[in-house]
């Protein structure tokens, strides 16, 4: 095909429809931008030109409601080895490893249905971390649900966690943490994030600029089938009563396809084949061959007819926008083909030589000799819509006065409803259905810590010292009520997690779960929630290395709670120096770190006694976060510390109870001398930037900390079989572990 | 001791087992690739756990008709010990090289924990470094782990001694408390007549170091290196 055949405009095929205001309605393109349109290619465009204008313009893809705020957040640090901007972030961890990372959301796939929309999220983000050369070790998820009580709700949670087990069992990571909120406002839009971690050389990190006129590119992985055709497009849109009828929009996701898909491409990657390599997530080979082109500067030649279909009778608009699952695109170097063929048929996929690169930095589209599509990039990314959209933040809600929230009349009752309230209930039903010990590398299991902790495996082999901490955290009632201290927040906690297990935290991944942008109070939501993380990724030192933005969380004008989701990963350099949140031992001190004033304002007592949703949320004190964690994670590294646990929902007595049940041993605290909250205030306060730590020689903690200028102070000992607070209650922990863990499995195996 | 390791198409626990028998003996097991029926002679051969060919059809019943499986039926009737654990617990069975079958957990979940087992029996290549009546802990991860066999062949593999594992409470106690997934008479793990097969839902490979999850599953490699070298 000569250069000037690419230039020749294309045909359009027999069949096919004229472009309306209609047809460009329905594929999401607004009159502005449809004259956009028109003006990069001088003509009409056929079909599946629009159709690929409508999939890397749709929110999804172009991030143009949100790029703006997004360059506001830090981005890099010498341990950064790529930001935003690829497949997943890459850092340096050390001893020529990297960990590369990244959390994603499948949200309006998975609300439509529910287990193959989660399982095909877990499969889009591990191929997200493989194609860049990484071996996955360890999956997250971060799900929200709506009202226990809505019709909906137990379905949806039976078939994400099935989707999410089924796709993360069969592929072999280990599924190692990840959190579940019900509130009453996600009935209509659950949120699905999420998250793969993986390990690779520093030196073999796979990216997707294309590169050399003339490579060939190869299409790998499953056939084409008509699934997922504009999958993005209809997650860029709010949902109504008709999103029932996009169930076919959701893809199928097989597992087992994507396991030999990851064996393949690792063998492959360990050879020098590989130019540049992108799976086909969104959007499918439209997303994947356009970036690769574009990252590299160059044009690129896709022979349709040549991809390899599941169905008959299918035509180039459906072959570029499909979602199908488990595919790849490679550009090889030349002379390659042979080599990469034999390792593909091996493992029994598909391989299929599909175009090649050029210099003419346009994507031209034959079939069948002809051609059907032929797009300049480079305008495409330059003059795709960006918007700032009108923005109003969320004024800071009064601060409510603890003296105004009745104390509990039943003690006792009062912390069994909060341990068996659904968002602090045990969520064993979940991550038991979840192989979360697969590679035998799991130190730190799900609810035994505030972070997961895995070992990496060096190069393989089995003996290794390091450990990566990971976690995801937000707690959206903070960032309804103003999203930037629920900004900041959500990044601390998250920090504060890592820390918590003795690791340091090194960077995050967001996913920013919002609602209609076009409202200015969302974009304001969404603008809030950017400066707080922006601020506290700054004053952490805990850039964010990729993410995802996924807006339109709407169904019939009901926004969700803005759930601005950190994925955050954290390096141990000795494993074994590790600390869970298990009590295991007798007689420790149990010393609180940190200031408490009692804070009730957003809290869970607030919502779960009181039944209200009220007052500021805890403000963060970045620098106090920072000088608190890092002394806990020096006690850490100096053994002085047997269990540690952050404090977070439902505060200190919550915080303390969590420990006493996982390490089925007691404690006996009293309250400060000197204390001026009342009880209530002191035991469910949500103030930030604490820890409880229990430790064998407590003085020698509370010395440090007084050197260190670190609040800190002992409450009580371990040991006995009740957890006792000594004038307010005492409850055996058997009663408490018997509420917490009762909750989900009869929620779920309920009938009614 | 030579070990063999089988990889089949979607084969997951392979690398842990390998691990394991690397961390006892020293020595890597040879891998083997499903389509490799003439793999080099070895005292031992492993059939990992994982989700072969996708646990499509039936779990175990593709990678069962395997050229690889060939061979080892072959070997296995000549005497060669064979140790199949979880997705090559249900190949073996679908082989036709351990009696009985698995199904689909009672509860219809797939369920990854620790369990506590009963050793029922320390007269055996696998489990002579444990005392007859030892609780051991180690973990689960299966959706079809509820062995079943006939009232017969129950009734026979229990009279000749050939339970190996019962699921139980963590005091030893038989009482179906500890059964994770429906299983007939707790059954956890069983032998072959000779004791040269056995096959068990749980992961020994995933109990071997302190951090890990424990050591119980350590002895079982150990016992096997003691046996077999």
């Amino acid at each position: 095909m000569s250069v000037a055949v690419e230039r020749n405009p294309p045909v359009r095929l027999p069949n096919e429809p004229s472009i309306t205001p209609e047809i460009v309605a329905e594929h999401g393109l607004s009159p502005d931008e449809y004259q956009r349109v028109l003006a990069i290619m001088g003509r009409t465009p056929t079909m599946v030109e629009l159709g690929i204008f409508s999939a890397m313009w749709s929110e999804h893809c172009s991030y143009k409601s949100s790029k703006i705020w997004l360059k506001k957040l830090p981005t890099t640090a010498p341990w950064v080895i790529q930001g935003p901007g690829e497949n997943a972030g890459v850092i340096d961890i050390g001893d020529g490893q990297a960990a590369i990372f990244k959390m994603e959301s499948h949200n309006h796939p998975s609300y439509i249905e529910p287990y193959q929309g989660a399982a095909t999220g877990v499969g889009g983000i591990l191929r997200d971390v493989f194609t860049m050369g990484a071996r996955p070790i360890a999956n997250l998820n971060a799900l929200r649900f709506g009202d226990p009580k809505h019709p909906k709700t137990r379905h949806l949670v039976s078939g994400v966690v099935a989707g999410i087990g089924g796709y993360g069992n069969c592929m072999g990571i280990p599924t190692v943490g990840g959190e579940t909120n019900f509130h009453p406002a996600y009935n209509g839009n659950i949120l699905v994030n999420a998250m793969t971690v993986g390990i690779a050389p520093t030196n073999r990190i796979f990216y997707a600029a294309a590169a050399g006129v003339g490579n060939p590119l190869v299409y790998v992985g499953s056939k084409t089938g008509r699934d997922g055709i504009h999958g993005a497009t209809m997650s860029s849109a709010e949902f109504n009563e008709d999103s029932e009828s996009k169930r076919p929009t959701v893809q199928v996701g097989d597992p087992f396809v994507e396991k030999l898909l990851l064996e393949a491409c690792l063998e492959l990657m360990a050879t020098d084949a590989i130019v540049a390599i992108q799976d086909m997530g969104a959007a499918g080979l439209t997303s994947s061959s356009f970036e690769m082109a574009a990252k590299g500067g160059l044009g690129v030649v896709v022979e349709l007819d040549k991809v390899p279909m599941r169905e008959t009778g299918m035509n180039p608009y459906e072959l570029m926008l499909s979602e199908s699952q488990e595919r790849m695109l490679i550009v090889l170097k030349p002379g390659r083909e042979e080599l990469a063929r034999r390792i593909f048929e091996k493992w029994e996929l598909d391989f299929a030589v599909i175009g090649r690169l050029t210099d003419t930095e346009r994507m031209v589209l034959s079939w069948h000799g002809e051609i059907v599509g032929n797009i300049p990039i480079p305008p495409l990314v330059t003059e795709a819509p960006v918007y700032e959209r009108p923005w109003t933040l969320t004024p800071l809600p009064a601060v409510l006065d603890a003296a105004a929230v009745p104390a509990p009349k039943d003690w006792r009752a009062s912390l069994l409803a909060l341990m068996s309230c659904p968002d602090l209930a045990s969520k064993a039903w979940i991550w038991n259905q979840y192989d979360h010990l697969i590679m035998g590398n799991t130190a730190i299991r799900p609810q035994d810590g505030d972070a997961a902790l895995v070992r990496v495996p060096p190069d393989g082999s089995h003996i290794g010292h390091k450990g990566l901490a990971v976690t995801s955290d937000c707690t959206p009632r903070y960032v309804q009520a103003h999203p930037e201290t629920g900004g900041r927040q959500a990044v601390a906690e998250a920090w504060r997690n890592i820390t918590a297990v003795g690791a340091r935290p090194l960077a995050v991944t967001d996913n920013m779960n919002f609602g209609n942008p076009q409202k200015p109070e969302i974009m304001g939501q969404f603008a809030g929630a950017i400066m707080g993380m922006a601020e506290a990724c700054k004053v952490l030192d805990f850039p964010v290395v990729s993410g995802n933005v996924s807006l339109y969380n709407e169904t019939e004008g009901r926004p969700i709670l803005p759930t601005p989701t950190i994925g955050a990963v954290g390096v141990i350099d000795d494993i074994a120096k590790a600390v869970g949140s298990r009590l295991t031992q007798s007689g420790l001190g149990i010393v609180l770190i940190g200031q408490t004033t009692g804070w009730l304002g957003q809290s869970l007592y607030l919502r779960e006694a009181c039944g209200r949703e009220e007052g500021a949320p805890p403000p963060v004190d970045l620098v106090v976060e920072r000088r608190n964690g890092n002394f806990v994670r020096a006690q850490i590294a100096a053994g002085q510390i047997k269990a540690c646990h952050d404090l977070s929902d439902g505060g200190l007595l919550v915080a303390l109870a969590e420990m006493c049940i996982a390490g089925s041993t007691g404690v006996e605290i009293a309250m400060p001398a000197g204390q001026t909250a009342p009880p209530h205030a002191f035991l469910y306060g949500e103030d930030q930037g604490r820890y409880l730590v229990a430790a064998g020689s407590p003085d020698e903690i509370l010395d440090a900390a007084a050197a260190a200028g670190v609040p800190a102070m002992l409450l009580g000992y371990s040991g006995g079989p009740s957890l006792t607070v000594k004038g307010v209650l005492s409850l055996e922990l058997r009663d408490i572990k018997a509420a917490h863990e009762a909750w989900l499995p009869a929620y779920m195996n309920a009938t009614d | 001791m030579k070990a063999a390791v089988l990889v089949f198409p979607g084969s997951n626990r392979e690398v842990d087992v390998a691990q394991a028998i690397e961390l006892v003996t020293a020595r890597k097991p040879v891998m083997v690739w499903h389509g490799d029926g003439d793999f080099e002679k070895t005292d031992l051969i492993v059939v990992p756990g994982g989700f072969s060919y996708g646990d499509y059809l039936r779990c175990g019943a593709m990678a069962a008709q395997s050229p690889v499986m060939a061979e080892v039926k072959r070997r296995a009737t000549q005497g060669v010990p064979v140790l199949a654990i979880c997705n090559g617990f249900q190949i073996v069975t679908e082989a036709g090289l351990l009696p009985g079958t698995l199904m689909r957990n009672a509860h219809l979940k797939f369920v990854c924990r620790d369990v506590h087992l009963k050793v029922e029996s320390s007269q055996s290549l696998f489990t002579n470094r444990y005392q007859q009546g030892q609780v051991l802990r180690i973990p689960v991860a299966h959706a079809e782990g509820n062995y079943f066999a006939d009232a017969d062949t129950l009734k026979r593999i229990e009279d000749r001694g050939q339970v190996a594992f019962r699921y139980c409470a963590p005091d030893g106690t038989v009482d179906g408390t500890g059964n994770p997934n429906g299983s007939l008479a707790n059954i956890a793990g069983v032998f072959n007549e000779s004791k040269t097969v056995m096959g068990l839902m749980p992961h020994p490979e995933n109990a071997i170091e302190s951090m890990f999850g424990g050591c119980d599953g350590k002895p079982l490699f150990e016992g096997l290196v003691e046996a077999l070298s």
